[in-house]
């Protein structure tokens, strides 16, 4: 999610190909350096949840996508 | 005559040096002292609507129809809060509201920003529908966390009690015609 634009792709591939991986866990870890946050969307039977996640390898494989956000501060 | 006109326009001058002088200095000041600093994006609605649009398609893709639903006719969007007779109203812009359930009053008031990271937002914010899925995923991912970073208030610091009061009956009526359809 980018301010003034609402969200913005970063990076896509498949995780089951080797260099599409290294492409996407660079971009998350380079996300996660600059501050952002990291959730996984998803629905288990139906119900819609998110989850939060802080290195790749927390990542579901079959997740969609990941979508980041700025940390939230006390406003 | 033309002695007399240099002479007036000259004093003129002089009047307006007096009058404007400090502001003058200031703003020349101001900007040799920040050369770099970044120019201020011209106010442009469609932009801001654009984006708007384009974070109401991902808010969707999230949280399923309904919830979508309940934003664009209610405003807000609802979230449980971990099955313990309380939820959340998570408005855009706005602090998060918790309330009970059963009652249906409001119990408590958090302040949450998603502060802009990058240099070139320049004074933006997340479009509405991206700050309400933001908090969304946020309370659904790691409740305490969120909670924890927020600023607790009373009821009324921020929102009306009174419409909060309203909204929460909106959205029971909301539901009971969901559910009757």
């Amino acid at each position: 999610m980018k301010p003034g634009h609402g969200d913005v792709l970063l990076a896509e591939g498949d995780v089951e190909v080797a260099e599409d991986e290294e492409r996407l866990i660079e971009e998350f870890r380079r996300q996660l350096d600059e501050g952002m946050w990291a959730a996984v969307p998803s629905a288990p039977a139906g119900r819609r949840e998110a989850t939060m996640v802080r290195d790749f390898a927390e990542v579901p494989r079959d997740a969609e996508r990941v979508i980041f956000f700025p940390k939230a501060a006390g406003g | 005559m033309p002695v007399l006109l240099g002479a007036l326009l000259l004093g003129l001058a002089l009047l307006a040096l007096l009058a404007f002088g400090p502001d003058l200095r200031r703003a020349l000041w101001a900007r040799r002292r920040s050369p770099r600093s970044p120019r201020h994006h011209l106010h442009d609605p469609g932009r801001e609507r654009r984006a708007e649009l384009k974070a109401r398609e991902l808010l969707r893709s999230v949280v399923g129809e309904e919830q979508y639903s309940m934003y664009r006719e209610l405003g807000f969007i609802r979230s449980s809060g971990g099955g313990s007779g309380y939820g959340y109203l998570i408005y855009p812009q706005r602090p998060i509201v918790a309330f009970e359930e059963q009652s249906g009053e409001p119990l408590n008031e958090y302040c949450v920003l998603f502060p802009e990271l990058d240099a070139e937002a320049n004074g933006e914010r997340l479009p509405d529908a991206d700050d309400v899925l933001a908090k969304w995923m946020a309370l659904s991912g790691d409740e305490r966390g969120l909670i924890g970073d927020a600023n607790m208030h009373a009821p009324g610091k921020t929102h009306d009690p009174a419409r909060v009061r309203r909204d929460l009956l909106r959205l029971r009526e909301w539901e009971g015609r969901r559910a009757a359809a």
